[in-house]
């Protein structure tokens, strides 16, 4: 009963947004510069018709998750590696501060002089997510219970069984988080290095040719698809993360 | 025999014990019997190795030494019967789990009550096996029947105990000689 009336909550409050999108491009009366919900959904379906159209999303869902699980795996290894050889720690501390404090565009320009346009939203999209999983877990990694800790040398526990049943469970929940945020900012930070990279069959170079023809509708229309596979993306992880979840909620009830 | 010389002890500038001598009585059981505060639990830190003496010399305490802490101290997220298997074999950890009352193996600390909890605890403390095993508070959280139940599991499977306790009753279920640290603590 309470999930229905969020939903309808849900419903009514995107029907508003929808109608004051529409008032606002009606009252502008230039779809040049601001296309109605109608104009949009109509360069939608025309772009949607081409098979172009489904290789250029595909491709692009491929850069910015080659990208993100490569961060993701990475990230981790870091983490576990930093935690367990402090000197590691203190020589690769000032490359992730770098990353995580740099611009994407400074790094997306950097990175285009190094790599090709179609493996530059790849690296973006990595270089993201990379301090995003690496401190996450770290931190996690700190934080384990020191009094389970004592106990598992106490009961002399083997480095596998430690890793296994201590440490890794440990960071689970923190992991699943990083990654839900790391989704989204792979995801921006890989179409904003498209859109300046333009590799062929891209959303990005579609985006960029939109604005530089002025095809205002169509440059909505790569907008709203966008965002429509940004919450699939999410959707997705967060059903590959439920079994986390799930065993998260287990161990802490009662 | 287990003996204390000249030990002094403590945590981060706070002396708990200062040249220290003490040597335990020869019995298969020993109950360290005081207030709180006195260095009950610092005592058996001390003779599981946990921590290290400032100064003096600890005999006695040689071999595997098994430790059930004070708190149950168990992974949250594996089931009963893995938080003992990982101290031993899992037909074993089933066994001990078995004599320590535990109807479902399967469930969760979460799910378990505490006494409950404290029985896994004590099942994996035994599980570990050893020469010795120490004993902070074994029977916190059970009720009267169960602790003489459960005492008599853990003198059928541990050679040596030294355990702390506030209760001269749960002693007397373990058969334990009385030491009381009254007078050694600072």
């Amino acid at each position: 009963m309470k999930g229905k009336k969020k939903r309808l909550t849900g419903w009514i409050v995107a029907l508003i947004w929808l109608l004051l999108w529409s008032l606002a491009a009606a009252w502008m009366g230039k779809p040049l510069l601001l296309p109605g919900p109608i104009d949009t959904l109509h360069a939608l379906v025309k772009i949607g018709a081409t098979s172009a159209f489904w290789r250029s999303v595909g491709l692009s869902v491929f850069r910015v998750m080659s990208g993100y699980l490569a961060a993701v795996v990475l990230g981790s290894l870091l983490a576990f590696a930093c935690h367990f050889i402090p000197l590691l720690d203190d020589f690769l501390s000032p490359l992730r501060t770098m990353i995580r404090t740099t611009p994407v565009t400074s790094f997306i320009i950097l990175v285009l002089l190094w790599l090709s346009n179609e493996n530059t939203p790849v690296f973006i999209a990595f270089l993201m997510v990379l301090p995003i999983i690496w401190t996450h877990v770290q931190d996690a990694l700190a934080n384990t219970d020191s009094q389970l800790l004592e106990m598992s040398y106490c009961y002399r526990f083997s480095k596998t069984a430690r890793l296994m049943h201590l440490y890794i469970p440990s960071v689970l929940s923190h992991f699943a988080s990083a990654c839900a945020t790391g989704l989204g900012f792979a995801w921006k930070s890989g179409i904003a290095a498209e859109v300046i990279a333009k590799p062929m069959f891209s959303i990005g170079k579609n985006l960029q040719d939109a604005k530089v023809y002025l095809e205002t509708p169509q440059l909505f229309a790569w907008t709203l698809m966008v965002i429509l596979l940004s919450l699939v993306l999410e959707k997705g992880l967060k059903l590959a993360l439920v079994r986390i979840k799930k065993q998260e909620g287990r161990r802490r009830k009662a | 025999m287990i003996l204390f010389e000249n030990v002094t002890a403590g945590y981060e500038g706070h002396t708990i014990f200062r040249n220290m001598n003490l040597q335990f009585p020869d019995n298969p059981c020993i109950a360290l019997m005081g207030p709180s505060g006195f260095g009950k639990t610092t005592l058996l830190r001390l003779l599981a190795g946990l921590m290290a003496p400032e100064s003096g010399k600890i005999t006695g305490n040689e071999g595997k030494i098994s430790f059930l802490f004070q708190e149950d101290r168990l992974l949250p997220w594996e089931t009963a019967l893995k938080n003992v298997a990982l101290c031993s074999d899992e037909q074993t950890a089933y066994h001990l789990l078995k004599q320590m009352e535990i109807e479902d193996v399967h469930q969760y600390p979460g799910e378990m009550s505490g006494g409950m909890q404290r029985r896994v605890a004590i099942a994996r403390a035994l599980a570990f096996g050893g020469e010795l095993l120490l004993m902070d508070e074994p029977f916190k959280g059970l009720d009267e029947g169960l602790k003489k139940r459960v005492a008599d599991v853990i003198k059928q499977h541990a050679p040596r105990i030294v355990m702390t306790t506030h209760d001269v009753q749960e002693a007397a279920f373990m058969d334990a000689n009385i030491l009381h640290l009254d007078s050694l603590a600072e």
